[in-house]
Order: structure tokens, then C-alpha cells, then sequence
């Protein structure tokens, strides 16, 4: 009894906040848009009895998700985005790796320092983060004019409202997602496996890809994963700097919900987003188990 | 049986013989701290050398330096006469079995044995052959495919040492190799070490702090104190012939009994305090008359009896103060008229309830003219 109530919590608490709210959505995704509050019908009247509710269950149908499949809007939406967050993880592990490898490499009194620096931008506003950014990259911005200062350019360069800027959003937004795991996993290196690796023939170069990249491939695949997800389905980012040239299905998903007031389709769109997401979810899980497995 | 009729190993009493290592002048500092302080030493081909000596002592930075993980601030180190100051880690025909093994957790036994033979452009059959022999000689083929997080202290331990092995390296480190391991298995496995060195013939350099560890396995001890060698000698010799004070307390249990000597002929007097007569010692060194001595004497070369022995010049009256009982052996401490505890040892050859002597009895402590030693200063 006692087992039960204990895994009753996490399973309530899965149930409360993921598979209800979920359950809600993929009811609205099989509702049609009509103009009443909510937006959308049938709703459920439980007052008809057992009439009413197969009526209501006679109502719902897929019409929304062949809509999704005829219309190449989404599906390119969905491309675009698999692709942005992608190349944004790539380009945030490429930028992430030597900052947390440099920061095991720090001495030991500067760890905490630099591990805090990593975690500051948290304590602002994300959304104020992003739109610093605008502030940044605009035409009349910082950045161009330090360039023009500096006689770099004579023209600004554009930057913002192009993909670019999303990559520099996202990369910014969800560096520190990267550089943690990594660098937990780095900081438990053993500083005597370089040593032996070099005893036994390694020059450094050779004894980092041999011993310290294989080892913190599990902080680089759980760093992969924690960028990968949130911003499959970002839309702060694309919408405030990536202007109407950059196609991202979070961004579809806030126009249907609230310019086009479509909530079935819009819960449509997070439908099938939540299902792409399940198997990057699942292959993260593995990894984490696999690695509390080795370390057994 | 068979090592009085090998030739005794002595290299380092040859002058014709070549040593494979030499520190000449040999100073290491880190900022203020002096580790290392100007020391010379030669160690010789298929040598067990060992360094012992407490935590801080300079031991295991002499050993960073072979590896190459150090550079001596003064002085040159020489492996087969060449110069190895401006040689990198790994190009060095050195290899070095780490304290905490250092084994690659994401790589099997094999591949870990393997490595640096990789390194060495080694593969196929030779390869595979050559790892095989090292799993062979250090047992451990059942475990080849297992992960090191998956296999025991001890076995951790052999793949050590069968990886720094497997290139055959002219010379092998060893940092305090048998640290982790229990009693039992310890002492096991340094008989193992000794065979696979015997059986290898590589040249062997161990750090240890554990003297009995240093006393089984070594050819030569050296007894390290602030980044001096204070004697380098074989396991007998700085038992038997410790050269100082240091070294003679370091190395197993002894009494040091402080006196003022009085040379007659090849003996020396020392008289050692009020109401106790004088101790009758021998030594090759000569002391004048009066000079501070220290005489050590190891426990289990002082007798201990009811009556008074009458065929040795040293023999004292006093009462046993305790009795530490240790199974095979009893060490007794008495103490003399003039205060000092003496300790001596005997084998329990009766059963406890047989022996004459306990606690509170008068007892004569005895030993012969040649049990001790004589130290300076």
C-alpha cells in the first residue's frame, strides 16, 4: 500500500499536468472552429446524459489533421523548424564545448565564478533578453554601429528580421542548456586518464578525442537534446527577430490560436509537434539511463 | 633454496655496470617549496627500486619527473645516457601504472590493454597476440570483454598494471600501486609483482609509504625525507644498518635510547642515564670520548627473562609495564631504573596460559654487544 502511494505521486502529477491538458488539446484538434466562447463545437453537455455524449463523440473527426496534410504551409513550417533547431544545436555545441572545457581547465577557485556567469543571463527576463537583441542587430543597432565605427562596413548590415538572427537568438537563449551538461560531465574527468593516455603514446590532441570527448559524450548527447527540443517548437525567438522570413511551427501555432482564433487546428499543429517530439524525448531518456547505468 | 645458487643480483656494487637511470644534482621546486633537493642517484637495469618515504617527501614527484609530467628546475636526468629532459611523456620508452589505475571507463579490458599499442601503429595479429599475453600473465582473459566498472579492485589493479606493461617499456612506474587493495591481497599481490618483474625483466620503480610493502618487493630501498635521500640501501641493510636516526625509526619498530659514548677498543660504552649500567655496543665508526650517540636496537633482538643472563655484556633490570599480545609474537615493554621503556620482542612459542612473565614482574632485559646500531648525532 505504501509502495502505491509512493508511485502514485509521480504518476499523479503526470496525469494532472501532462495527460489532461493533453487529452483537452487533442479533443479540441477533433472539434470544428465556430464563432461561440470557446471558439470551437461540439461541446460536452453532460446535463443530455448518455445521448449527448455520443452525439459529442459523433461530431468529432480528423478533418483538422487532413487539413494539415493538404496545406503545404505546415509541413514546410515543420521542416523549417526540425532544420532551424538542428543547425542551432550544432552551432550552440560547437560554441557550448570549448566554453565548458574551458571552464574544467580554469583553476579550482574560479570554477564557481565562471559556473555563475554561465547561469546569470537567467536572472533577467527572457523576453527582455531577446528583444536586447533587436536592440543589437537592427539596422540603426549596436552592432552595426560599431562596425561602422570601426570602418568595417560602410553599409549596416542586416541582420535582424533574417534567419541569422534566429540562430544568434537561439544559440544566445539556449547556450547555457549546452555548456552545463557538458561541463558536469568534464569536471569528473579524472585528470590522471589524460596523463596515462599520454604515458602510453597520445600527443594532447589525440588523448582529447580518445579519452575526454568519448567521455563527456553523454553530457554533449543530454546538451544536444535539452537545445533540440525547446527550440523545435520556439516562437518568441522567430517572431521577434526573425521577422515574416522565417518559417517555424511555433510561430504557425500562436498565428492559428490567436490571430486566426482556429483553436482546433492550432491544437492540431501541437498535436502532431508533441508526436515529432516524442522520439528525441524518448532517445534523451535512454541516454540519461545509460549513463547512471555506466556510473553505477 | 634457489637464491644462494643464483649469483647475487648487486649491480649497483659492479662499477663496470651501466645504470639505466641517473639523477645528477637533480633539484625540483615548486614556487618556494623545494620537492626534490639536489639528488644524485643510479638505478640499474632489472632493478626493484623502491622509494619510500612519508606523504610530501618528494617520492612521488621524482617518479612525475621519469614519466615527464615534470621538469627538474636544476640538474639533469639520464635514461640509457641520453639526456630525457627535452623528450615528451609519450615518447619516452617509460610507462607508468597510476594510484587510481586511470583506466579508460569507456573502453573494455582489452581495448584498454590495447591502447598503446594502437598508439604504436600496432594491429591485426600482433596486436591481438600481444594483448592476449598480457591478459595471460596477468589471469585476467575471463574478464577481457568487461568494462572496468564491472570488474574488482584487484583485477582493476592487474589491468593496470598489464596495460603500462604491454609496451614493454625499458622502465615502469609504479605510484603506490597496491594502496587500494586490502591486507590480504595486497600481500599476494606483491609476490605477483615480483614474478611478473622477474619474468618481464623490466626495470621496476615503486612509490610506496608502506615500508613492509618496499621491504618484500625491492631489490633497493631508497628511505626519502623533504626531497633528500637519506639511505639508499637493500631491504636488509636498512633494516639491519640503518644510517640514521630517521631512517632506523621509519623502517619497523625500535628503541632509541640517546646516551654518551666512551670508546674502548672496538667497543663503545654508552652510558644512558642514572642506576642503569652502561651498554656495551659495536661499531665501525669512531666517536670520542663523550660524544652524543643514539644506540637503536630492534625489540625483537632484546631478550626478555626472569633470571639474569650471564653470557651477555647487556643485560638490565626492570618491571614490564604491558604486554602488547600479537598472536605469533609478544612485545613487552619494561621499563629501566632510570625511566626508559625498553621494548622487546619474543616469539609466543607456549600457550598464553605457560608463559612465567606478566604484567608488574621484575624481568632482565638482555641483548649482545652486535644487536645495535650506533648512530650520530
Amino acid at each position: 500500500m505504501r509502495r502505491f502511494a509512493l508511485i502514485a505521486v509521480p504518476y499523479f502529477w503526470l496525469l494532472a499536468l501532462f495527460l489532461v491538458p493533453f487529452a483537452i488539446v487533442f479533443k479540441i484538434s477533433l472539434s470544428d472552429i465556430a464563432l461561440s466562447i470557446p471558439p470551437y463545437l461540439p461541446q460536452l453537455d453532460l446535463a443530455k446524459g448518455w445521448k449527448g455524449f455520443t452525439k459529442f463523440l459523433g461530431a468529432l473527426d480528423f478533418e483538422n489533421f487532413e487539413f494539415l496534410m493538404m496545406d503545404d504551409l505546415y509541413y514546410k513550417a515543420y521542416l523549417s523548424s526540425l532544420k532551424i533547431a538542428a543547425i542551432s544545436t550544432f552551432l550552440t555545441l560547437l560554441i557550448g564545448y570549448p566554453i565548458a572545457y574551458a571552464m574544467t581547465r580554469a583553476s579550482e577557485e574560479w570554477r564557481p565564478t565562471l559556473l555563475m556567469l554561465v547561469i546569470l543571463p537567467f536572472w533577467t527576463s527572457f523576453l527582455i533578453r531577446v528583444y536586447a537583441w533587436i536592440g543589437i542587430l537592427g539596422q540603426e543597432g549596436f552592432l552595426n554601429q560599431t562596425l561602422m565605427f570601426l570602418g568595417l562596413t560602410s553599409e549596416p548590415l542586416i541582420i535582424l528580421n533574417t534567419p541569422i538572427a534566429v540562430y544568434i537568438g537561439i544559440v544566445y537563449t539556449y547556450l547555457p542548456f549546452m555548456i552545463l551538461p557538458i561541463y558536469s560531465a568534464l569536471e569528473k574527468l579524472d585528470d590522471s586518464l589524460l596523463e596515462a593516455a599520454e604515458d602510453l603514446g597520445c600527443s594532447r590532441i589525440k588523448a582529447f578525442w580518445l579519452v575526454t570527448f568519448p567521455l563527456s559524450r553523454g553530457g554533449i548527447i543530454a546538451g544536444c537534446f535539452l537545445v533540440f527540443i525547446p527550440t523545435l517548437g520556439e516562437f518568441v525567438i522567430p517572431s521577434l527577430l526573425g521577422g515574416s522570413n522565417t518559417l517555424m511551427i511555433g510561430k504557425v501555432l500562436w498565428d492559428e490560436f490567436f490571430s486566426n482564433r482556429d483553436w482546433p487546428l492550432a491544437s492540431a499543429v501541437a498535436v502532431i509537434l508533441l508526436l515529432i517530439l516524442i522520439i528525441p524525448i524518448i532517445l534523451f531518456q535512454r541516454n540519461e539511463q545509460k549513463q547512471r547505468e555506466s556510473e553505477g | 633454496m634457489t637464491e644462494a645458487l643464483r649469483p647475487v643480483f648487486a649491480p649497483w656494487n659492479d662499477p663496470d655496470e651501466k645504470p639505466l637511470i641517473q639523477f645528477k644534482n637533480v633539484t625540483k621546486r615548486f614556487g618556494d617549496f623545494t620537492a626534490i633537493d639536489d639528488l644524485t642517484i643510479d638505478i640499474f637495469e632489472r632493478e626493484f627500486f623502491a622509494l619510500l618515504g612519508p606523504s610530501g617527501c618528494g617520492k612521488t614527484t621524482l617518479m612525475r619527473m621519469l614519466a615527464g609530467f615534470e621538469t627538474p628546475t636544476e640538474g639533469t636526468i639520464l635514461l640509457s645516457g641520453q639526456d630525457i629532459a627535452p623528450i615528451p611523456p609519450n615518447k619516452r620508452a617509460v610507462n607508468m601504472m597510476f594510484q587510481s589505475y586511470a583506466l579508460f571507463p569507456h573502453l573494455s579490458v582489452w581495448e584498454n590493454i590495447a591502447f598503446g599499442l594502437k598508439r604504436e601503429g600496432m594491429k591485426g595479429d600482433a596486436l591481438n597476440s600481444r594483448v592476449d599475453e598480457m591478459l595471460r600473465l596477468t589471469r585476467l582473459e575471463r574478464f577481457a570483454k568487461r568494462k572496468p566498472h564491472q570488474i574488482s579492485g584487484g583485477q582493476r589493479q592487474r589491468v593496470a598494471l598489464a596495460r603500462s606493461l604491454a609496451k614493454a617499456p625499458k622502465l615502469l612506474l609504479l605510484d603506490e600501486p597496491l594502496g587500494a587493495l586490502d591486507k590480504k591481497l595486497r600481500q599476494d599481490t606483491q609476490f605477483e609483482l615480483m614474478d611478473i618483474q622477474e619474468k618481464t625483466g623490466t626495470t621496476f620503480v615503486i612509490v610506496t609509504h608502506d615500508q613492509e610493502e618496499a621491504m618484500t618487493v625491492a631489490s633497493r630501498i631508497a628511505v626519502m625525507d623533504e626531497g633528500r635521500m637519506i639511505q639508499v640501501d637493500t631491504p636488509a641493510r636498512i633494516y639491519e644498518a640503518p644510517n640514521t636516526v630517521y631512517v632506523a625509526d621509519f623502517i619497523g619498530d625500535v628503541n632509541i635510547i640517546e646516551g654518551r659514548a666512551t670508546p674502548s677498543g672496538e667497543q663503545v660504552q654508552i652510558a644512558w642515564g642514572e642506576g642503569v649500567s652502561d651498554i656495551t655496543g659495536t661499531t665501525e665508526k669512531s666517536f670520542d670520548s663523550g660524544e652524543k650517540v643514539h644506540f637503536a636496537i630492534r625489540p625483537e633482538k632484546v631478550s626478555v627473562s626472569v633470571e639474569k643472563p650471564d653470557d651477555t655484556p647487556n643485560a638490565f633490570q626492570g618491571k614490564v609495564l604491558d604486554i602488547a599480545y600479537l598472536g605469533n609474537l609478544s612485545t613487552y615493554h619494561v621499563e629501566m631504573h632510570n625511566g626508559q621503556i625498553i621494548k622487546a620482542q619474543s616469539a609466543n612459542t607456549r600457550r598464553l596460559s605457560r608463559r612465567a612473565i606478566t604484567w608488574g614482574d621484575t624481568v632482565w632485559i638482555s641483548f649482545t654487544a652486535t644487536a645495535g646500531v650506533l648512530l650520530k648525532g
